[in-house]
């Protein structure tokens, strides 16, 4: 039986060439992204908003989302969102926290049901109040917070500090073009997208780890090689295992995208971005690095590695 | 890599027959799964998967004590007390007893008086922890300036005492409210410090759930204010029946806490909902001796400080039981019935977080994740097939047995599937053939060196181990951080990610090593399948 090769064999791309352009384009993307998050922001749903979501069905033919905005405008909740979900049948509500303590949302949500009638069925209410939101942002931020810096000690214990150096910015990079993925597609961002967010920290250390492993592994080899040569080497080495493993796990969430449903779909297309993100971070931003960190240290000699150099002072 | 040992043989077997056999309740409706698990042996665990509330339908409800209002309680506790304090030791105090936020304040100008009592207030503030031990801190806190002012304030430790009573107190109330409403396994608990999380799998109407968990039902049977009594004993309660407040003694005859039993039924003559009741031997006396010297007076059934009616006492009532009446509709007067049953809540409970998914979407939910992960595995087991070849079968049936010791692991600890959960599922497959893609890549590079091809498995194996580890473990940690994290959903999510990088290191790795050696050892390959 003939197998089927994606990625080329023996290949001897040089990879950490591509720094100069890497490192400007990645810096840009990541600077639109916060841009982007501090202007645009991000479509933050109920979980850290606080408010009122109501999933409805139409119990026969498609929603008229029209004639619901026209009722919702009546409903005396503030300003409410209707939104097309998945199918033309179904609809979700969305309106802000109601003033007047807790008590005001349970009214609020009731005065929907008798507005909406009995042409829809409530498929989901979610209620959230302004102070468990508040908590849901703090524990989130803790989150991402404490799996870096717990990550980074593991990676210190097991590597070099440049390594753990260079997976943290890869891992950092990651995470703020996923906020800018959020904030440009304007997904909802809620709490299944913190655990999308920590998942694509996870796997964008996963291949970091894997490259760094394969770096190591080659140093204690090849002693007289250049750094940057000796990196290419190494990511041209785990280059197969690279393609075949985004491929794989791009499979997985091609089809949760598609079939998964409404209700995670935002999370699969976050980590599907994630898993590219984290992929080219682990080639072109975490292994550069380690040439700006000089991970030879007084082994490095300037003869060897002259790109090297001026890289260092600049950066 | 020609050895492997018979005992890891027989033991990964066995965890996999296991696995299967665990999982295999999950997968039969409800009728069947019975009659299989008779059949099954005693000492396995077997039971069906829990699936979460967004997957089976189901309300899910966080309530908050009430800070305030347990503080203010606590206060007007306090004062009660200093009160009596001050009136069996016949001290006099300049001016009232001055209620603050958090505390009170009174002034006793002379100083022998003072020096007499202060002992006794220093009682009052006692030690919070209890019995069980812990950190022991003041429950109040006593001071007294030069001008005879004591003031007496509620510590931080003491209110904290008091919610975290509270929320103990309230989740057995409303454990035995849920109950009534008859519905299956609803699950209660403590969530912080000052939170009870309340969900209740397959319930589609929430509107009954949120007012028996919502009520403080606090009953209490007081007399109606008569012209000429001391103002300060009485006060103006909203009335339930008639607009307008209806002024009514702050003393209270008798209690819910001396309720012994509470039904729904109809009144006699004019066929009305009503609640009858039945008072234990303390209230029934107590309400007996209060209508015997008041008769003619009308008194008032207070609820959560509502007055729901105030009928007349026509004579002394003594038999120890008797009626509520209050135009009730027939649930009205029956959820009352259950709230009384089950006793008032400590304090009062608000509504911080609701989320209800109703049946219809659940099952939705199953199917789109059931889809979705037969589509990706089938997509993932095919790649692997044609990149791989004999190896990549290998690779599909620890795969296989990946996803069985995941359910299998799920139904052991007890563990929720949640829709994150089946996403997890899913990101796992991808993730668990990425040990072998690490393994098998090694394997071709070092026969590419030229090695042997014993050499070329061996080695393979031994230096992709490490870097599985290590990138496993990374991985792991920022499960175990959402886990810890995470609530609902999101836990499920964590727990079957943190299970899914556990299983794939002994299916992908053990596993596929096991079957590689097997496959060595009865085909003599003179040349590597990959």
């Amino acid at each position: 039986m003939k197998l089927l090769r994606l990625a080329p064999e023996n290949t001897k791309f040089p990879f950490m060439r591509f720094r100069r352009v890497s490192y400007p384009f990645s810096a840009l993307l990541s600077i639109v992204s916060v841009v982007l998050f501090l202007t645009w922001g991000m479509n933050f749903g109920i979980d850290f908003s606080g408010g009122t979501l109501i999933e409805l069905r139409a119990k026969s033919g498609p929603a008229d989302v029209a004639a619901l905005r026209d009722i919702a405008e009546h409903m005396d909740v503030g300003d409410v969102e209707v939104q097309g979900f998945g199918s033309p049948s179904e609809v979700t509500l969305r309106f802000g926290v109601q003033p007047g303590g807790e008590g005001a949302q349970e009214a609020a949500v009731n005065r929907v049901k008798e507005a909406i009638g009995n042409d829809y069925d409530i498929r989901r209410i979610e209620v959230v109040g302004p102070r468990v939101s508040g908590e849901l942002v703090q524990s989130g931020t803790l989150g991402v917070v404490i799996a870096i810096v717990a990550v980074l000690c593991y990676l210190s214990f097991r590597f070099e500090w440049q390594f753990a150096v260079g997976a943290i910015i890869a891992t950092m990079h990651d995470l703020l073009l996923t906020v800018g993925f959020f904030s440009i597609t304007q997904l909802e961002f809620n709490t299944t997208s913190i655990a999308a967010i920590l998942t694509i920290v996870g796997y964008s250390l996963n291949e970091t780890v894997v490259v760094l492993d394969r770096i190591r592994e080659m140093m204690k080899k090849f002693r007289k090689i250049p750094t940057d040569e000796l990196i290419d080497r190494s990511v041209n080495a785990v280059l197969p295992r690279t393609i075949m493993t985004a491929t794989t796990v791009f499979l997985a969430l091609l089809s949760l995208v598609v079939f998964g449903g409404q209700v995670i779909r935002s999370f699969s297309l976050a980590m599907m971005w994630g898993v590219f993100v984290a992929t080219y971070s682990s080639v072109f931003i975490c292994s550069p690095m380690l040439i700006y960190l000089g991970l030879r240290g007084e082994g490095q000699e300037p003869a060897a590695t002259p790109e090297a150099k001026p890289a260092k002072a600049s950066a | 890599m020609l050895r492997f040992a018979t005992w890891k043989i027989v033991s990964i077997l066995g965890m996999t027959v296991l696995a299967f056999l665990l999982i295999v309740p999950s997968l039969l409706n409800p009728q069947s799964r019975d009659a299989v698990i008779a059949h099954m042996p005693k000492w396995l665990p077997v039971r069906a998967i829990v699936l979460g509330l967004d997957l089976q339908g189901g309300s899910h409800v966080l309530l908050e004590v009430d800070s305030p209002s347990v503080v203010k309680t606590q206060v007007e506790n306090l004062r009660d007390d200093v009160r009596r304090i001050l009136r069996e030791e016949k001290v006099s105090i300049a001016g009232g007893i001055g209620m603050e936020p958090r505390g009170v304040q009174f002034r006793i100008p002379d100083v022998v008086e003072r020096a007499r009592v202060m002992p006794k207030l220093q009682q009052l503030a006692g030690t919070v922890g209890g019995l069980t031990g812990g950190l022991r801190a003041p429950a109040f806190d006593v001071s007294e300036n030069d001008n005879g002012l004591v003031r007496i304030s509620v510590t931080e430790a003491g209110i904290n005492d008091k919610i975290r009573r509270a929320v103990d107190q309230s989740i057995e109330v409303l454990r035995r409210r849920v109950d009534a409403l008859g519905t299956t396994e609803p699950n209660i608990q403590r969530q912080g410090n000052d939170r009870i999380l309340v969900e209740v799998p397959g319930l589609q109407d929430t509107s009954k759930l949120k007012e028996i968990l919502g009520t403080t039902a606090k009953l209490e049977f007081r007399l109606v204010g008569e012209p000429g009594e001391d103002p300060n004993d009485v006060e103006p309660l909203d009335q339930v029946e008639s607009p307008g407040k209806l002024p009514v003694e702050k003393r209270v005859m008798v209690q819910g806490e001396d309720l012994t039993d509470a039904q729904p039924g109809f009144d006699n003559r004019t066929q009305e909902p009503v609640v009858n009741f039945r008072f234990n031997i303390r209230g029934g006396q107590k309400f007996g001796e209060v209508t015997s010297a008041n008769v003619g007076r009308p008194f008032a059934i207070v609820l959560d400080g509502k007055v729901i009616s105030a009928p007349r006492i026509l004579g002394p009532i003594t038999g120890g039981s008797g009626q509520i009446s209050g135009r009730f509709t027939v649930e009205q007067a029956n959820n009352l019935a259950i709230l009384l049953r089950a006793g008032a809540l400590p304090a009062k409970l608000t509504i911080v977080e609701e989320r209800t998914v109703g049946p219809g979407l659940g099952q939705d939910s199953i199917d789109a994740g059931k889809r979705a992960a037969y589509v990706g595995a089938i997509l993932v087991v095919i790649y692997m097939l044609v990149t791989y070849g004999v190896f990549g079968v290998f690779a599909n049936i620890a795969l296989m047995v990946h996803i069985a010791f995941i359910f299998a692991g799920l139904v052991l600890l007890g563990a929720t599937l949640t829709l994150p959960g089946i996403a997890g599922i899913v990101l796992t497959i991808g993730m668990a053939v990425d040990s072998n893609v690490l393994i098998y890549e090694r394997i071709r590079e070092e026969a590419h060196m030229g090695r042997s091809i014993v050499s070329a498995l061996d080695a393979g194996f031994k230096r992709a181990f490490a870097t599985i580890v290590d990138s496993n473990v990374t991985m792991f940690v920022a499960a175990a951080i959402l886990y810890f994290l995470g609530a609902g959903p999101v836990r499920g999510f964590a727990v079957s990610l943190a299970l899914g990088i556990l299983t794939s290191i002994v299916t992908a790795v053990t596993m596929t090593r096991m079957m590689i050696t097997l496959w060595y050892r009865y085909t003599r390959p003179k040349k590597l399948p990959i």
